[in-house]
């Protein structure tokens, strides 16, 4: 139980810092959000599923399972909620080639 | 102390280190909100490790949900608080 415990959790720390990763080193807002929604959560995840296969049955193993499903439910949901007020607010999306036209300004890129 | 969760502890706060630099350079205040929904997200389960670490799981795991909810409600609660405050001021470039 404890190897399949130092899996998950190996597993957890692994995506966990590709998430950090992402956040580090995307380019703009709307990438990092997405970083952040996906592989922070399945790494999240991981990690107390790691702590239950060592727990065993317990109640407490219980309310890890209720964190596990709310890291499931509220993580994409929070990131979600701040990408909507982000493009809301006007933040502008990164294009990979910015074109820019004879005044030299760059031009507005649709959303 | 079990060695186990102590080393997982020390990964997850360097991990923390790493998403801290987004909250204080983030270019806009989305980021810096972001990079401080990683850190909870990280001490939330740094706070789980702890737990396991001093073998009191059963007392740890009910701030760690508590930790959980305050998060998500002030992540949202804050997401609508910029979302409309920069309406107010727009045009007046990006949000900073």
């Amino acid at each position: 139980m404890t190897i399949l415990a130092i899996i998950l959790m190996a597993g957890g720390a692994f995506f966990l810092g590709v998430g950090s990763l992402g956040v580090l080193r995307f380019p703009d807002f709307y990438t990092r959000a997405h970083s952040v929604g996906k592989a922070d959560t399945m790494g999240g995840m991981l990690f107390v599923c790691g702590m239950i296969a060592h727990n065993g049955l317990h109640l407490t193993s219980l309310k890890l399972m209720l964190i596990v499903l709310f890291i499931a439910i509220a993580n994409p949901a929070a990131a979600h909620a701040l990408m909507r007020a982000a493009l809301r607010s006007g933040v502008v999306p990164w294009m990979k080639q910015p074109e820019e036209d004879e005044q030299g300004s760059k031009e507005e890129p649709t959303p | 102390m079990n060695p186990l969760f102590v080393t997982f502890a020390v990964i997850v706060t360097l991990l923390m280190l790493l998403s801290l630099y987004r909250t204080v350079r983030g270019p806009t205040v989305f980021d810096r909100m972001l990079g401080a929904g990683v850190i909870s997200t990280k001490g939330l389960i740094l706070l789980c490790l702890i737990g396991f670490a001093y073998d009191r799981i059963d007392m740890f795991v009910d701030l760690a949900l508590t930790y959980a909810l305050l998060n998500f409600i002030g992540t949202v609660v804050l997401a609508k608080y910029f979302e409309h405050r920069t309406e107010q001021e727009a045009g007046e470039g990006d949000p900073r």
